[in-house]
């Protein structure tokens, strides 16, 4: 299996600030309905947390004013001690995301995705080239890289969407139901490429419907519902599946 | 660090291109429109000599507008629809870096457009020779056209009802083009003296400039709105 060059891991570029993502009292609505309602949730340096929730439940758009893809109407939103959407420009270079939209060009190639965003993240000649084969080999698209993305499975677009998302070595990743469309031997492979950002270092908020991926991969899990962290718990403190699936059942309930 | 905005307007429009080049979706779209609308203005209007050279130049630019239209709305839906307007929102360029990286694919689009209509009207409505001039009230034209639609387009295409309002909130805006364009090409192709529309071409310019720096101010905040 095909792995990056080691020192292609997160940049330190955002302040030293504890927590890196923060987020207090924020609230948000859509036409009058509130979806966020005082929402405080604080993500440390290096953490990966999942983030489970009913449909409807307002993880996306939580998930959009972190990546700066909107403005709440109340509270504060801190990313790396920089506070959104204000100072967004500071902390975009080190945010990659994975969304429910793929984020791609299904008119280009693999290859030819990676390299216009390349080129928005100013990587440059044969690092960035390099860059990017290294990512279509680790996403198990090398050989598919010259074929245009309409040509594409669900699977294998998630997947280049998942190697542009990681293409600009970022310090966080915020995933959006990444593994929707994926089968199991996709699945099992961003369970590696999810492993592996999170040994480098690299903040992960993970937005997911799948209760025994949220019980075994991230160091903490989060249960969104009415608007508001209803639960919060260490990997350490969940014996399995089913009991983070009895918890889900009663805070969502 | 934010990208170079030259770089990142280079990265917007080269893929835009590449993606055409391989599709030829919106300028099959464009054209096929384009040529039919001139067929039909050809068919309807029975003109004396006179009365076509007077009106060939508005049939041209009305075309060439509602053409531009098609491409507009098309080229920034697909932005919409596969979510990559957001993929670029999130990279650290900025907003008006995308605003021009998308209006020089949107006017290269309009001006191959443009530039195919008028040869094919040379010979459906025995126009005189072409010249530089003309070329430059295309270029003119369709840059003012482009300008204000790609701000206009990356609006509308946020909403339910795209397709039909981009005309509507477009050609009232795109009036002062169209009219001064029409207003050159009538001059151009008449074989009139250049004092006579040279005025309309210069109020073409001006009014290309002032809509371009307006548009390239308003995108950021469209964009975040």
């Amino acid at each position: 299996m095909a792995t990056l060059a080691p020192s292609q891991t997160a940049q330190p570029a955002l302040k030293p600030a504890a927590p890196l993502i923060a987020l207090e009292g924020v609230t948000k609505t859509f036409d009058l309905l509130p979806v966020l309602r005082n929402l405080t949730l604080h993500i440390g340096r290096g953490d990966f947390w999942a983030l489970l929730g009913a449909n409807g439940s307002g993880k996306s758009t939580l998930l959009r004013l972190i990546a700066g893809l909107g403005q709440a109407e109340g509270g504060t939103i801190r990313v790396g001690g920089w506070q959104l959407p204000r100072e967004a420009a500071r902390v975009r270079a080190q945010l990659g995301l994975v969304s429910h939209k793929l984020l791609l060009y299904e008119n280009l190639t693999a290859r030819e995705n990676l390299r216009f965003f390349s080129r928005l993240y100013n990587l440059r000649g044969g690092a960035a080239e390099a860059r990017i084969e290294a990512l279509l080999a680790r996403v198990g698209l090398a050989r598919r890289a010259d074929d245009p993305v309409r040509t594409f499975s669900r699977g294998m677009a998630q997947r280049l969407s998942i190697a542009r998302a990681l293409l600009h070595n970022p310090a966080i990743l915020l995933l959006d139901e990444p593994y929707s469309g994926l089968d199991q031997a996709a699945a099992a492979l961003l369970d590696a490429l999810l492993g592996e950002a999170h040994a480098e270092g690299r903040t992960i908020l993970m937005v997911t419907h799948e209760i025994e991926r949220a019980a075994r991969l991230p160091s903490h899990v989060a249960i969104l519902a009415r608007g508001a962290i209803a639960f919060v718990c260490p990997r350490e403190a969940i014996p399995d599946a089913a009991w983070l699936a009895a918890r889900y059942a009663e805070v969502t309930s | 660090m934010q990208t170079p905005f030259l770089r990142a307007v280079y990265g917007i429009a080269l893929k835009d291109l590449q993606a055409e080049l391989r599709s030829r979706e919106l300028l099959s779209l464009m054209l096929i429109f384009a040529l039919l609308s001139l067929l039909i203005f050809s068919f309807a209007l029975e003109l004396d000599r006179i009365a076509r050279e007077e009106s060939i130049s508005g049939v041209l630019w009305v075309t060439v507008a509602f053409a531009s239209i098609i491409g507009l709305n098309r080229s920034l839906t697909l932005e919409r629809e596969q979510g990559s307007l957001d993929a670029m929102l999130i990279a650290p360029i900025q907003r008006a870096a995308i605003f021009v990286g998308k209006l020089v694919g949107n006017f290269l689009f309009a001006l191959i457009v443009g530039a195919l209509l008028i040869p094919i009207a040379a010979l459906l409505y025995n126009l005189p020779a072409l010249s530089l001039w003309l070329i430059g009230a295309l270029v003119l034209g369709t840059l003012g056209l482009s300008s204000v639609g790609t701000l206009l387009a990356t609006m509308t295409a946020q909403t339910r009802t795209r397709e039909s309002l981009l005309p509507i909130v477009m050609l009232p805006l795109a009036l002062p083009i169209v009219l001064t364009a029409v207003r050159a090409t009538t001059g151009i192709l008449s074989g009139q003296p250049s004092g006579d529309w040279l005025a309309w071409l210069q109020l073409l310019a001006f009014v290309d400039a002032v809509y371009f720096a307006a548009c390239f101010v308003m995108f950021e905040f469209v964009v975040e709105a």
